[in-house]
């Protein structure tokens, strides 16, 4: 598998990633040898195997929809970067 | 002090022969003293320590304390500690100060132990030689111009030079036991689901596994007596009851059944490192065990798959980081989209930044059915072989890595050469299988693993396996010179 150089940028905006012009080229050969090397699990036919999405035989569990965390936002917004009378500060979104 | 067991340093606690501060000052000592070199820890809480300390000598004099009350610990820095920075090896939560405990960082506290600090790791745990992380790497104690193995390098590297009487880590893909066996140490990742994730900051959540790194099998099974055992703040936290872990120590070995994969043992792997294994092997045969050769033919694949899974989880689980709510935010952002792009390109390094691309791509529209699902089918497949290897067998025994520790900077700039090196340590992660590492005669000065894997929730038999070796052999007694 080989991916170019618009792949890069493509899967870059997606992972909201901002890549330098001169990264692009070393993401798309690092990534395609990661490609190739997960290539390999095509050689297994699983035609009618079950997919595996989580290692033990479990169901999720449920609760009771009842408030189970205090109000933290103090201390949770005491670790943001940007606040502002209890609001977190972004770059200007609507003109 | 410092080469004395968990057991008998509790037992010294006990009696008086020393109190828990002087404990905790003689492992601040050397960590001031040697840690320079090394670089293991990325924060020493002492002050927080030797308070913990005063408090536990109080609990000893009083004769409440508990079965860890006294022994200085350390904790990857994967663990949220409240009110200390959890940094996770990244720029990206370098400014972050933890505002709770994780049940594993509670669980061991209310037992007594005392946190001497926070131990450096590659970032957000990927990565299998230290080198990722954002404090720089740790260097291996048993020669400072090797990597002490990854992601939890730091907390090997800190127990095997007596840096702390023993360390929490976590295994996505083999972060436990690689590092372990590089470092002459014992690592055991549990089952899926046996520790609690909860303030565990995640990876890869069908594969995160919190456990233990030690100087023995039975100081392991002093730590994981108190870290095992359901927790309701982590969904996939599993209902199961939780044996005592010390009391299986000592059982025979008689009549195990020990299971030898021949993919372990072929191209890839040093030889002198299988005939290593061997030797050990034929030990376990000395104690009553009974060999056979058993397949898992599909575990060549596991690396492939494992690339294609943990990126997946990994891509998901750190679209989270987004300059606004913790964490690191890139200065002077023109829009929101400059905020999140810039904040995470500044903040996540190569490797991290590698694995969400890749991750994004096979989950993207399109590639979601030939990649993911794909490899959750031959995911499936590698459990499928281990429940029929446990038909016939007991325990499976093999090496832990391919080859003995590698010099840094050796497969930095290679990520598929670095990703090869979990190829025995991968399939456990997969099957959410117990798998531990301990320490067999090394190879040229440097320490080599055994690793044994158990069926679902048989850590006690793992440990009671490694505990009957280390009882007849002397290599996890061993200490990196000058750190002994």
């Amino acid at each position: 598998m080989h991916l170019d150089l618009d792949d890069i940028d493509k899967i870059a905006h997606l992972a909201r990633l901002a890549i330098s012009p001169e990264q692009r080229a070393r993401y798309a050969t690092d990534l395609s040898a990661i490609l190739d090397l997960v290539a390999q699990m095509n050689a297994v036919e699983t035609t009618g195997v079950e997919p595996m999405a989580h290692p033990l035989q479990m169901t999720q569990r449920l609760r009771p929809d009842i408030p189970s965390e205090p109000d933290q936002r103090a201390r949770f917004q005491a670790i943001a970067p940007l606040t502002e009378s209890g609001l977190y500060l972004v770059p200007k979104v609507i003109d | 002090m410092q080469n004395k067991t968990i057991a008998q340093l509790a037992a010294d606690l006990r009696l008086r022969l020393y109190s828990s501060v002087e404990l905790t000052q003689h492992y601040l000592e050397r960590i001031a003293r040697l840690d320079p070199r090394l670089n293991s820890f990325i924060t020493v809480t002492a002050e927080q320590a030797l308070a913990e300390a005063a408090r536990a000598d109080q609990l000893l004099r009083s004769g409440e304390a508990g079965p860890l009350t006294g022994i200085p610990i350390a904790h990857k820095d994967i663990f949220c500690t409240q009110g200390v920075k959890t940094s996770c090896g990244s720029r990206m939560l370098d400014p972050f100060i933890a505002p709770y405990d994780a049940t594993v960082v509670e669980r061991l506290a209310a037992a007594g132990a005392v946190m001497l600090g926070k131990t450096n790791m590659d970032e957000f745990a990927m990565g299998s030689s230290n080198e990722t992380s954002w404090y720089g790497p740790v260097k291996n104690p048993w020669d400072e111009g090797r990597v002490p193995g990854g992601s939890s390098g730091g907390s090997a590297a800190a127990v095997a030079a007596r840096l702390c009487a023993a360390a929490t880590g976590t295994d996505t893909g083999g972060s436990i036991r690689q590092p372990a066996a590089f470092c002459g140490i014992t690592g055991l990742k549990p089952t899926y689901g046996l520790c609690s994730r909860w303030g565990m900051v995640a990876f890869a959540s069908s594969l995160d596994q919190a456990g233990v790194l030690a100087r023995s099998a039975a100081d392991a099974a002093c730590l994981l007596d108190e870290m095992a055992g359901f927790d309701p703040r982590d969904s996939t936290s599993a209902e199961v009851s939780v044996p005592d872990y010390v009391d299986a120590l000592d059982n025979d070995l008689h009549g195990l059944r020990i299971g030898l994969p021949r993919e372990y043992f072929g191209g890839g792997l040093d030889p002198a490192i299988g005939d290593r294994v061997m030797d050990a092997v034929r030990e376990y045969e000395r104690l009553g065990a009974c060999i056979q050769e058993i397949s898992l033919p599909n575990s060549p694949l596991a690396v492939p798959v494992y690339y294609v899974i943990a990126p997946a989880e990994c891509s998901s689980n750190l679209a989270r980081f987004d300059g606004v709510r913790y964490g690191y935010r890139c200065a002077d952002p023109s829009d929101l989209e400059d905020l999140y792009k810039r904040s995470r390109a500044e903040g996540f390094g190569a490797e991290v930044k590698r694995r969400i691309m890749i991750g994004t791509y096979v989950l993207s529209a399109g590639y979601y059915d030939a990649y993911y699902l794909k490899a959750q089918r031959v995911r499936q497949l590698i459990a499928a072989d281990f429940r029929r290897a446990f038909e016939q067998v007991d325990v499976i025994m093999g090496p832990t890595t391919p080859t003995t520790a590698f010099a840094l900077g050796a497969k930095l700039d290679d990520p598929v050469a670095m990703y090869l090196n979990d190829i025995y340590t991968i399939p456990a992660n997969l099957a959410g299988l117990p798998a531990l590492s301990i320490p067999i005669e090394p190879l040229a000065g440097l320490p080599v693993g055994l690793q044994i894997i158990g069926d679902h929730f048989q850590e006690a038999r793992l440990l009671n396996v490694a505990h009957r070796y280390q009882h007849v052999t002397h290599w996890h007694q061993a200490a990196p010179p000058g750190f002994d």
